[in-house]
This record gives C-alpha cells, structure tokens and sequence, in this order.
C-alpha cells in the first residue's frame, strides 16, 4: 500500500488535533438540540459546550447533521 | 394548511399529550412541524422528485423513535428541536445509504503496492534536493507506524473516511460496526499514532512543517 503525501498530511493532521477527551458522536447527539439552540439564540454556545463543538469540527457525519438542523429550526422560528 | 408554531405547546404540555388522551393530535402537530422541517433543510440536498418520500419515510420512522425515547428527553432543549433532531438523522442515515450504496471499501484504498516501498513524494520543483529528502524520509516513517501501529480495521476505517470521503455511518455499516464505536476506532487509533510519533521523538506538527 502506498499512500500520497496529500493523504499522510491530512492523517498527520487529524493526529495533530487530537485530544484525549473528544466525546463521541453519540455523546454529540445527546446535547445536539442544545447546541444548535444556542447557536440560533446567538449564545456562546461553543464557548459552553466546547467538546460538543470540537466534536462538530472533526466528524462529518455529526456536522452535516448539525447543519441540517440549524436549517430546519429556521423554518420554525 | 397553515401549521401550528412549534412553540405552541410547552414542553410540559408535549409530554403530557404525547403521553395522555391527545397522543393522535400531538403526533398529527409534530408530524406537520417536523415535515416542514425537514423538507426546509433537504430541500437542496436531495433531487426535487425524491423530498417527498424521504421527508415522509423519515418522519414516519422519527415518530416511531421519539415515542419510544420519550422518557429519556432532559428537557435541555425545546421538544420539538429534540424531535427534529431525530428526524434529521433519520433522513440524513438514508440519504447517505442510498448515495454510497454501490460503493465499496475496497474501492476507496490505495492501490496496493509492489511489494517494494516507493515513497510518493511531492513533486515540487523548487524543492532543494535536502528538502526532498527530508520529505521523503518523514513520509517513509509516517506510511511505517501507520502500517505498523494501527490494527487492519483502524487502517482501513482511516483511509476509508480520509482517503476516500465516505461518511463514517457508511464505513461502518460496511464493517459491521456502528458510527460511534467507528468514531472511537479512529479516535484510538489517532492517539497511538500521536504517541508513536512521540516515540520517534517527532511530534505532528514537525512532520507538517516539512510538507509546508
């Protein structure tokens, strides 16, 4: 197996934002609605709720769902 | 039909209807704010002749899942964000299914090698020939711990969702997981390759500072 250098900096860089108490993406969901409220509310929701926030800047599953809500709670408000 | 605000009821009053006597009307009122929801965020995700059934199926499947997690909403949130929540994953799990359904991992991996390592090095001409060789010796120790250090499931999962862009849900219903054991897979294995690096006295920011 041989991989690209592209490839290995963007492992390298995973490894570099690496933190021992990322939560997972179950524990993401669990304060998702909570999160995205805040977010709508204008509070410092990242501020509050750091590990769910650094949790949404690493998984794409988590983040394309985050974006979705936001979306549909606009249609709400 | 005009839908109701979704804060037309509080909490308190979505739990007792949704528990009590007017389950079929609360379930009627967040199916409709729930629809709209949903179809407001996909709208531009999904091809126009495919919203209504996914909207549809999704929220079916929501109602089914909110009824029986009930008792576990905290209240740290409004209800209808909690159940809207739910509805979204629910939609987005099957868009997902459907777009990478005819792709495999094995499609995603790098093509696999000689036999002999060849380190694929940045061609950049204005490269000194020092810092060619610093790359690819900093290439060479990354592809090693990679290949040493990460179990065939944590290499595979990696290079999967890095190399190949497939959503994590996805890898792992190929590899007979769910998403967030996957999540803590990689997690794993990104903090054994942080403390092998460290073995090899380098951290990762050294390693990106010679591909800059």
């Amino acid at each position: 197996m041989k991989l690209s250098s592209e490839v290995l900096k963007k492992m390298v860089k995973s490894i570099a934002m690496t933190r021992p108490d990322e939560i997972s993406c179950d524990e993401c969901f669990e304060q998702l609605d909570q999160f995205a409220e805040q977010v709508l509310e204008g509070k410092p929701a990242a501020e509050a709720m750091p590990l769910v926030e650094d949790h949404l800047n690493r998984c794409i599953d988590c983040h394309e769902e985050f974006e979705a809500l936001l979306e549909a709670m606009k249609s709400l408000n | 039909m005009m839908v109701k605000s979704a804060n037309w009821r509080t909490n308190e009053e979505w739990l007792a209807d949704l528990r009590g006597v007017d389950q079929e009307g609360a379930l009627a009122d967040l199916r409709d704010i729930l629809t709209r929801g949903l179809r407001y965020a996909l709208v531009n995700r999904v091809p126009y002749n495919q919203l209504d059934e996914l909207v549809e199926d999704s929220v079916q499947d929501a109602l089914v899942k909110i009824l029986q997690k009930l008792d576990s909403f905290r209240g740290e949130s409004r209800l209808t964000t909690w159940a809207q929540k739910i509805a979204v994953r629910e939609a987005l799990t099957e868009l997902r299914r459907q777009r990478w359904k005819d792709i495999k991992l094995e499609d995603l991996m790098p093509e696999e090698g000689s036999g002999d390592f060849t380190p694929a090095i940045l061609t950049d001409p204005g490269a000194s020939p020092e810092s060619e060789a610093l790359r690819n010796s900093m290439v060479e120790i990354v592809q090693r711990l990679i290949m040493e250090e990460l179990t065939d499931r944590q290499r595979e999962a990696m290079l999967a969702v890095m190399v190949g862009g497939m959503p994590l849900e996805e890898v792992a219903r190929r590899m007979n997981t769910n998403r967030n054991s996957l999540y803590k897979l990689m997690h794993d294995a990104r903090q054994r390759l942080r403390r092998r690096l460290a073995g090899e006295g380098l951290s990762p920011e050294e390693v990106l500072a010679v591909f800059d």
